[in-house]
This record gives C-alpha cells, sequence and structure tokens, in this order.
C-alpha cells in the first residue's frame, strides 16, 4: 500500500516536474521562468527524497532553488531586464530546428532505455543515511573535496576578474 | 519507491531534451544558462536514480562534485552576462558576433 502510495507520488512529481519545466523555457519574461524552474527544482528535490537520497534532495532546495536562481533573480534585476528590452520571441525559424533536435535526441534515448531489459527492473528502496555519506565523503573523496574548494575559490575570483569595474573602459 | 528503473530515466532525457531546446531556441544569454541549469539538474536525476538502483553510495556524492561545478559556471556566467550588457547594451545571444575587445 505505502509503495504504491510512493509511486503515485512519483508519477504525480515527474508530471509536476516536466510541466513546470516546460512553462519555464517558454515564458518571455525571464523572472516569470526563473520562479517556474523553482518549482519544477522543488518537484525534483522530492523525486530525489523518495528515491533515497535526503541528503541531495536538500542540497536541491538550497543550493539550485535557493542560490543559483536567487542569483538569477539578482542579475535579472541588476540588468533590468524588462520583458519589452528583450529580444523577439523565438519564432518558428528558431524553435523548429531546436524541437527537431531534442525531440529526436528525447526519442531517442526513450527507446533505448525502452529496449534495455534493465530498465523495466524495478527500483530497490534504499537510503542514503547522511551519517555514511559524510563518512564516505571525508575518507574516501577528501582530495575531491579539497579540489571542490579550490575550484570554488577560482571560480569566486574569476567572477571578480571578469565584473571588475575597471573592465568598463573598453564600453562603447 | 519501486517505479521502474526506466521511468525515472526517461524523465531524465526528457528533462535533457527540453534543457537542450531552451539553449538551441531561446537567444537571451539568461534562458540560455537557464536551459544548462535543467540539462545539469537531469544529469542529478540519473545518477541519484543509478545510485538507487546500484545501492552504491559513490553516484550520490558525484552529485557534490556536479553541484559546486555548476555553482562555479553560473556565477562565472552570470558576471560574462554582466560585463557584456555593460559593454554592448544587450543580453541577446545574436547581438555578439564581432569577436574584438
Amino acid at each position: 500500500m505505502e509503495q504504491l502510495l510512493t509511486n503515485i507520488f512519483f508519477y504525480i512529481l515527474a508530471s509536476a516536474a516536466l510541466i513546470a519545466t516546460l512553462m519555464s523555457v517558454t515564458r518571455r519574461n525571464p523572472v516569470h521562468a526563473v520562479i517556474y524552474l523553482v518549482m519544477g527544482f522543488f518537484a525534483l528535490a522530492l523525486i530525489f527524497y523518495l528515491l533515497g537520497a535526503p541528503l541531495i534532495a536538500a542540497w536541491e532546495v538550497i543550493v539550485y532553488a535557493g542560490a543559483i536562481m536567487v542569483l538569477f533573480l539578482f542579475i535579472i534585476m541588476i540588468l533590468q531586464l524588462a520583458p519589452q528590452d528583450l529580444p523577439a520571441a523565438a519564432g518558428y525559424g528558431r524553435w523548429l530546428p531546436a524541437l527537431l533536435l531534442g525531440g529526436t535526441i528525447a526519442a531517442c534515448s526513450v527507446l533505448l532505455i525502452m529496449t534495455d531489459p534493465l530498465a523495466s527492473s524495478r527500483l530497490p528502496s534504499f537510503y542514503a543515511a547522511p551519517r555514511a555519506f559524510g563518512q564516505a565523503l571525508f575518507t574516501h573523496y577528501a582530495l575531491a573535496v579539497e579540489a571542490a574548494s579550490l575550484q570554488l575559490l577560482f571560480a569566486a575570483v574569476g567572477a571578480w576578474y571578469i565584473g571588475r569595474p575597471g573592465s568598463r573602459k573598453g564600453a562603447k | 519507491m519501486t517505479v521502474p528503473f526506466g521511468h525515472v530515466l526517461i524523465l531524465a532525457a526528457l528533462l535533457f531534451a527540453i534543457g537542450l531546446g531552451s539553449v538551441l531556441a531561446r537567444r537571451t544569454l539568461i534562458m540560455i544558462l537557464i536551459g544548462v541549469e535543467i540539462m545539469v539538474s537531469a544529469a542529478v536525476l540519473v545518477l541519484v536514480a543509478a545510485s538507487a538502483f546500484w545501492q552504491q553510495l559513490d553516484s550520490q556524492l558525484f552529485v557534490l562534485f556536479l553541484l559546486t561545478t555548476t555553482a562555479a559556471e553560473v556565477a562565472i556566467a552570470l558576471a560574462l552576462v554582466v560585463t557584456l550588457r555593460r559593454r554592448t547594451g544587450t543580453t541577446d545571444a545574436d547581438a555578439f558576433s564581432e569577436l574584438r575587445g
């Protein structure tokens, strides 16, 4: 009974994530697009929780929806991107090749997944305890954690360098 | 949860295709970056599903490094968007065709 309930939850959340993402990429106003994408990420975070990854679900909300999407909103507001300042809505000439390519890739991967015998086997129930997660992270992957922290430092320095006030001299 | 593994993979494939369509079709730099975000989160979904399927923690750990990479990428890309907007007054991807400093 409980299994059936979580399965139904999965399909509801999957359709919510798909619809929110579709709405997001077709919005003209970038603020609306970002808000729809936050809804999509919330649905995705709940799917992660159902898949037995509570820590990843929390990060999806904190990092993606909380930090990255808010950064997008900040930039949209700093640049004052009103819908009328944006380029005209993409017409058929732009959507058609994108739909064709995206549709081809989606159709091919769905066909491949459907024909794979592994894909029809059901997911076993799994729960990644945060304690085991942290232990693996700071023993087996300790070097990778250091590398990730260096990567963030370089990204911060790079972002500062690109956006420094002096670079304005080259403005037309 | 006992849904078939394939259904989770199909959801990820559809999300990836939507993100790809956004990158290809939209002209605003912000929307192109949003498309990249959607594609990365589809990859995260595959990693989490694989972690549950094979009962291994490692692919969930990989998500952490994917997250830091995405955060770094977004920080630099948005700084570039701000600089480009300052220089050219637009965020239209079609306008950046001059290739000079």
